[in-house]
């Protein structure tokens, strides 16, 4: 089958979204699939040879925050190049609705498109202001992909229609198998995220430290993760400073061998999550999970058999349930085993199947992908443009 | 005066176009009801071919046999309007057949009976999925069909009014497993 997968967010910026399209394409073309990825990126970085680049994304306040996006003749060209020289079967854009490369080639499209929705936002006012135009591009997906139960509730509530659940993949092996690290060993408890990124829920961890540590002194806590490191522990007494250790950006290697190192593994993310994929690969590592309620993260540990939830943002309840599970190995034990077996279905082999699966169902009463000619410009209104 | 008649005529020659617009997006939303129709047509198809194999394979107890060959016969030469009834029932069949993990096992051990498992595990999760497709694609097109713009100028010609597919597809729990 010949795929195209679409990528709104730049290449060389690592992030869940790419790394999920990333592995999907790998793993597709490992069953023997042809696959072209199109994505945002600047002309020199060295690219894969799957992926063919949209051009440099503009950085652009969007949302409340800088995205970088692509958009205007340029992409839009390279999106309808990439369309008419790939003749995919099937065409799968991940996060539609974000104002770059997804929604442009979800417009110049035609054929059976997939897409997969990553994010749950709320409805943005932008999003309202370009509802119509927003629905008319939607309109033409045949098929739609929600990574949590969770996030198909909001694209129900948002903008009608329905989904079926694939969550994010995962190679569960590659977890399973890593070397555990001795200096990383023995009464750690593990974080991972961007320090200096409140939602990522540090700071409840900070706050819930003093009492794991009176409870278990012997306890040391590993971040790692881009931010500032001072400004992380500024509100713990500083004898209690050196219980904890920064190890900054880790490698996805040195991920797998922290995640089966440590003691315990704490998601204090305080909300806008959709999936929680570092659960997962705690779980696929052999971590015991502590994590928020959240509903995403609640889904994932299959409500809090597979791992164990506290109240959000209640450092307290986090620090309770800390000690509780440091002190109880047979717990932990307990937690690993369940959390080993519920990830399976997180695997590669199994979401892609899936994944493949509604691939072969939007393709199998339908013609293949092709430049929509009929929707876009004026001559095409006309009648004027070429068939 | 000649004025106001340009700009009337620019007015005109606008919601012309717009209404040209709407008239493409519907016809593209109807040519995909289709398609997804013909992919859940499919994928039901395939689903009763393989209860019917199974029925007739001698691997199951001759009652559940028959239960699963009349429930899957009946889907596959049910009318039109009896489609979904037959369809639903066609599910509850599989879910009494396969009620325990003993019966999906017995047939496993039997020649060839590891591929039957697989296919039908693979037909009944791609019933559900089919059909949320096609509903979601009548829900898109009945919006559309609704508003005024649509209704009054009878911009959707004469296509029939969208149906959604309703049937009870709930797969049997033990196929839902996955391997561990």
């Amino acid at each position: 089958m010949r795929i195209g997968l679409v990528c709104p967010y730049s290449w060389d910026v690592p992030g869940g979204v790419q790394f999920h399209i990333r592995d999907l394409a790998e793993y597709f073309i490992g069953l023997g699939h042809e696959v072209s990825v199109l994505a945002p990126a600047d002309d020199d970085t060295p690219l894969p040879p799957y992926v063919v680049s949209a051009g440099r994304a503009v950085p652009v306040p969007y949302n409340g925050s800088v995205a970088r996006l692509n958009f205007g003749f340029l992409s839009a060209a390279r999106v309808r190049r990439w369309l008419h020289e790939g003749r995919f079967d099937v065409i799968h854009i991940h996060e539609p609705t974000s104002p770059s490369l997804g929604l442009l080639a979800c417009w110049a499209a035609q054929g059976p498109i997939v897409a997969t929705f990553h994010t749950s936002n709320p409805r943005s006012r932008a999003m309202i202001a370009a509802y119509s135009i927003l629905q008319a591009a939607l309109e033409k997906i045949s098929a739609r992909i929600a990574v949590s139960e969770y996030a198909r509730r909001t694209l129900v509530e948002h903008l009608g229609g329905d989904a079926v659940v694939i969550p994010n993949g995962v190679d569960v092996d590659f977890f399973a198998r890593a070397e555990p690290r001795p200096e990383w060993q023995g009464n750690t408890i593990g974080f991972i995220g961007r320090i200096d990124e409140p939602r990522k829920g540090l700071p409840v961890l900070m706050k819930a430290l003093p009492a794991i540590l009176a409870a278990r002194p012997d306890t040391r806590l590993l971040v790692a993760g881009r931010g500032d490191e001072k400004e992380a522990v500024e509100g713990l007494p500083g004898e209690l400073r050196s219980r904890v250790e920064f190890l900054g950006m880790i490698s996805d290697e040195d991920k797998a061998r922290f995640l089966r190192s440590i003691d315990l593994y704490i998601a204090p993310n305080t909300g806008g999550e959709s999936f929680g994929i570092i659960l997962v690969e705690a779980m696929s590592a052999g971590a015991p999970v502590l994590a928020s309620d959240l509903d995403a993260f609640a889904q994932v540990l299959d409500q809090g058999k597979a791992g164990e939830l506290f109240a959000n943002e209640d450092a307290d309840a986090l620090a309770e349930a800390a000690v509780r599970l440091l002190s109880d190995p047979a717990r932990r034990a307990e937690l690993r085993e369940r959390g080993s077996s519920h990830v399976r279905r997180y695997d590669w082999s199994t979401v892609g199947a899936d994944i493949l699966s509604v691939y072969e169902t939007v393709t199998a009463g339908a013609a293949a992908v092709a430049a929509d000619e009929r929707t876009t410009g004026l001559r095409a209104r006309l009648g004027l443009a070429r068939d | 005066m000649t004025e106001t008649l340009v700009w009337i005529l620019v007015a005109l020659i606008a919601v012309g176009l717009y209404l040209s617009w709407t008239a493409g997006r519907l016809d593209r939303l109807h040519a995909r009801i289709d398609a997804a129709r013909a992919a859940l047509d499919a994928q039901l198809l395939r689903r009763a071919s393989v209860a019917q194999e199974l029925a007739t394979s001698g691997v199951l107890d001759p009652a559940a046999s028959i239960v699963l060959y009349e429930a899957a016969h009946a889907a596959r030469q049910a009318e039109e309007d009896q489609r979904e009834v037959a369809e639903s029932e066609l599910s509850q069949a599989l879910r009494a057949v396969f009620a325990d993990v003993q019966q999906l096992e017995a047939v496993r051990e039997a020649p060839g009976g590891e591929e039957a498992v697989r296919e039908l595990a693979e037909a009944v999760r791609r019933v559900p999925m089919a059909r949320r497709f096609h509903n979601d694609a009548v829900g898109a097109a009945r919006r559309l069909r609704e508003h005024r713009k649509v209704r009054w100028f009878r911009l959707a010609g004469h296509a029939p009014f969208p149906m959604a597919f309703e049937m009870d597809d709930e797969p049997p729990a033990v196929l839902l497993d996955r391997p561990a």
